[in-house]
C-alpha cells in the first residue's frame, strides 16, 4: 500500500501505544494523509482539487444538516419553512447560502479534478479503479443536488423536478410506471418531496463512503504526478504530511476566499429567481432551465429534436445524456497511450483543449433557450463530445508520436530548475 | 478419514458426486433468496402512489358553466385538465384539415366522445417538455391555430387540440373519461 521507504508510525507516548494495540486508527490516518504516505514531489497545483471537494462535501454536510433542523418536507410548509430559515433562523440566511452556493463550489472543484485527470492521463493503468470510483462519486453528486433542489419546493424546483423525472417516461413500455413510481404520484407532490429530502440527506454520506474506496485504491499505486512518470526511488518522493498538508492548506485558502466572495456579494448569481416563487403546478416558468453545473447534458439532452426510424427523438435525447456519463467509464480502455501526461502529448494536447472548449460551448447552449441557432449549435457541439472519446482519442493514442520523457521525477524537477543530477540524469528514459 | 466425511455429510453420496451438504446449502440459500425478494417487494412498492393519491386519480367536472368558445383549467392527478366547448366554427375548422398531413393524424372526432364532439377533454401539458399551454384562460394567446399555445418553445395547437407547429411531438393528451349526465364528465 505504500512505498518501502515511507516512515513508519512509532507512537512515543504510552497512551497512543496503547491505542495503537487496540485499534490502529492513528496510524491508518498516519499512513493515508500524514508523513507515513509517500507523494511524488512534483504535484502541481491542479492536485489541490481532490482535497478541496473533500473540504466542499463537509462544507455541505455541516451546512445541511443544519438546515435539515429548520426544514419542513411536506409541500405545504416547504417553501415557507425555508423563507424562514432564510428570514427568521438566527445565521440562517448563512447556512442556506454556504449550502446553495456549496453545492456550485463542490461542482467547480469536481469538474477541475474531472479535467485534471483527463489532461494528465490519471485514468490510465494501474489507477482506473481511482477513475471509475470517481465518477461513481460525480453520479452520486449529481442525484444528490437534483433532489436537493426540489427541496425548496419553488417554481424551478417543482418543475425541475417535473422535467427530470419526465426523462424516464420517455424509456419505453415501462417508462411511465417508473416516473409514477419515482414520484410516488402522477406529479411532483408531497410523497416525491419526502422521499427526496429522505435520499437528500442519505446519499451524501454514501458519497464519503465512495470517497473513502477512492482514496484506498488510490494509495495503492500511490498518486499521479504532472511527468506520468512513476516514481522510482525515494529521491522522487515527500511525505505527505507536511508538505502536502501545507500546500492543500495555502488552497483551501484561496478556496475559501472566492466562496466567501461569492456567499458573502453574490449569494444568488448562480441561482434562479423563478425559485423565490412558490411551486405551482398550473402555471409554468417561461424558461425552465437546471442548476448551471447540468447544462452540458442539458444541451446533450435537447440537441436531439428529429425521430431516428423508430426511436422518438425524446428518447434519444435521454439516452445520449447517460451516454455521454457513462462513456467515460470506459476511457481507460479507448485512450490506449502508454503514456500518461498530456504534456508529452503534443497531438492529445491540442484536442484536449479542444473538449474543454467544446464542453463549455455545450454548458453555455444548455442554460441558452431551445430554439435555434441554439438547437442547431447544441447538436454539432454534442456530436463533437462523442466523436472526441469514440473516434479521435483511440485514433491519436495509435498514430501520435510522443515527446521524449523524462528519464525520472527527480529529473524533471531538476531540469525544469537548470541543475543536473548526474545519478538520475543517467537513468534511461522508457 | 471416510468415516468422518460420511458422518459430517462431505463425503461423496451416490454416483452422481453430489454431496447432502451441496444440497442442504442450495436449499438453504435459496430459501434465504426467496425470503430477501419477498422483503424487497414491499420495500421498492412502497414508492408506488399511496391510496391517498390514488383517491385523486379521478376527477368529476361540471360542464354547465361552460358556453360556446370558453374552457376552464382545472386538475385531475395534480396536473392541469382543459375541458373546453367548441364552437361550430371550430369544429369546422378542425374537420377542414386532413389528418394525413399532421404530425400525429387524428381526427376531431377520435379525440372525443360520439355525439358529443363539442367537448373537447384534454391534458393541460405540452407534450414538448411538460409546460402548461395558454388559451383556456379568459384572453389568453390560443396560438396561430386558435387552439392552445405553450410559450415555453413556442408549440401551437389548433381546436382539436393537435400539434401544429413547434417542438412539441404528439398532440394533447386526452384522458379517459366518460359522461355521468349531460352537463358533467368523470374523467379517470
Amino acid at each position: 500500500m505504500s512505498f518501502p521507504w515511507a516512515e513508519q508510525y512509532t507512537p512515543k507516548h504510552p497512551v497512543m501505544q496503547w491505542v495503537d494495540e487496540k485499534l490502529p486508527l492513528p496510524r491508518l490516518v498516519y499512513n493515508a494523509v500524514g508523513a507515513g504516505y509517500p507523494v511524488p514531489r512534483n504535484l502541481n497545483y491542479f492536485w489541490n482539487f481532490g482535497v478541496l471537494a473533500g473540504l466542499a462535501l463537509v462544507i455541505q454536510i455541516v451546512t445541511g444538516v443544519i438546515m435539515a433542523m429548520h426544514y419542513g418536507a411536506n409541500d405545504l410548509v416547504a417553501f415557507g419553512t425555508v423563507e424562514q430559515t432564510m428570514r427568521d433562523v438566527n445565521a440562517g440566511w448563512l447556512m442556506r447560502y454556504a449550502h446553495a452556493n456549496g453545492a456550485s463550489f463542490f461542482f467547480i472543484v469536481v469538474y477541475l479534478h474531472i479535467f485534471r485527470g483527463l489532461y494528465f492521463g490519471s485514468y490510465k493503468a494501474p489507477r482506473e479503479m481511482v477513475w471509475l470510483l470517481g465518477l461513481v462519486i460525480f453520479l452520486l453528486m449529481m442525484a444528490t443536488a437534483f433532489m436537493g433542489y426540489v427541496l425548496p419546493w419553488g417554481q424551478m424546483s417543482y418543475w425541475g423536478a417535473k422535467v427530470i423525472t419526465g426523462l424516464f417516461g420517455a424509456i419505453p413500455v415501462v417508462g411511465e410506471p417508473i416516473q409514477t413510481w419515482l414520484l410516488g404520484g402522477f406529479a411532483p407532490g408531497n410523497a416525491s418531496l419526502n422521499r427526496f429530502f429522505s435520499l437528500h440527506f442519505l446519499l451524501p454520506f454514501v458519497i464519503a463512503g465512495v470517497i473513502i474506496l477512492h482514496i484506498w485504491a488510490l494509495h495503492i499505486p500511490g498518486s499521479s504526478n504532472p511527468t506520468g512518470v512513476e516514481v522510482k526511488g525515494p529521491q522522487d518522493t515527500v511525505p505527505f504530511h507536511p508538505y502536502y498538508t501545507a500546500k492543500d492548506g495555502f488552497g483551501a485558502g484561496i478556496f475559501l476566499i472566492a466562496f466567501s466572495i461569492l456567499l458573502f456579494f453574490a449569494p444568488n448569481f448562480l441561482g434562479h429567481p423563478d425559485n423565490y416563487i412558490e411551486a405551482n403546478p398550473l402555471s409554468t416558468p417561461a424558461h425552465i432551465v437546471p442548476e448551471w453545473y447540468f447544462w452540458p447534458f442539458y444541451a446533450i439532452l435537447r440537441a436531439f429534436t428529429v425521430d431516428f426510424f423508430f426511436v422518438p427523438a425524446k428518447l434519444l435525447g435521454v439516452l445520449a445524456m447517460f451516454a455521454s456519463i457513462l462513456l467515460l467509464f470506459f476511457l481507460p480502455w479507448l485512450d490506449t497511450s502508454p503514456v500518461r501526461s498530456g504534456k508529452y502529448r503534443p497531438t492529445f494536447n491540442k484536442f484536449f483543449w479542444i473538449l474543454v472548449i467544446d464542453v463549455l460551448i455545450l454548458g453555455w447552449l444548455g442554460g441558452a433557450p431551445a430554439e435555434e441557432p441554439y438547437v442547431m449549435m447544441s447538436q454539432v457541439a454534442a456530436a463533437y463530445y462523442f466523436a472526441h472519446f469514440l473516434i479521435i482519442l483511440p485514433l491519436i493514442s495509435r498514430f501520435e508520436k510522443p515527446l521524449p520523457l523524462p528519464g525520472s521525477i527527480t529529473e524533471a524537477v531538476l531540469a525544469k530548475y537548470g541543475k543536473t543530477d548526474g545519478e538520475t540524469v543517467a537513468v534511461p528514459a522508457e | 478419514m471416510a468415516s468422518v466425511e460420511q458422518i459430517d455429510g462431505t463425503g461423496p453420496s451416490g454416483e452422481d458426486g453430489v454431496r447432502r451438504r451441496d444440497f442442504i446449502n442450495i436449499a438453504a440459500v435459496s430459501f434465504a433468496g426467496v425470503g430477501a425478494v419477498a422483503v424487497v417487494l414491499p420495500l421498492v412498492d412502497q414508492m408506488n402512489p399511496s391510496a391517498d393519491v390514488l383517491a385523486l386519480a379521478s376527477a368529476e367536472v361540471d360542464l354547465s358553466a361552460i358556453q360556446p368558445g370558453q374552457a376552464i383549467k382545472t386538475t385531475f392527478r395534480s396536473q392541469p385538465l382543459f375541458v373546453r366547448q367548441l364552437t361550430p366554427k371550430e369544429i369546422a375548422e378542425a374537420d377542414k384539415v386532413d389528418p394525413s398531413t399532421l404530425r400525429d393524424p387524428q381526427t376531431l372526432e377520435e379525440r372525443t366522445v360520439d355525439g358529443k364532439k363539442q367537448w373537447l377533454v384534454t391534458m393541460g401539458v405540452c407534450t414538448h417538455l411538460g409546460c402548461v399551454p395558454l388559451g383556456a384562460g379568459e384572453g389568453e394567446n390560443r396560438g396561430e391555430f386558435g387552439g392552445y399555445f405553450c410559450p415555453c418553445h413556442g408549440s401551437s395547437y389548433d381546436t382539436a387540440a393537435r400539434i401544429r407547429k413547434g417542438p412539441a411531438p404528439k398532440n394533447l393528451e386526452v384522458p379517459k373519461y366518460s359522461f355521468t349526465s349531460d352537463t358533467a364528465i368523470l374523467v379517470g
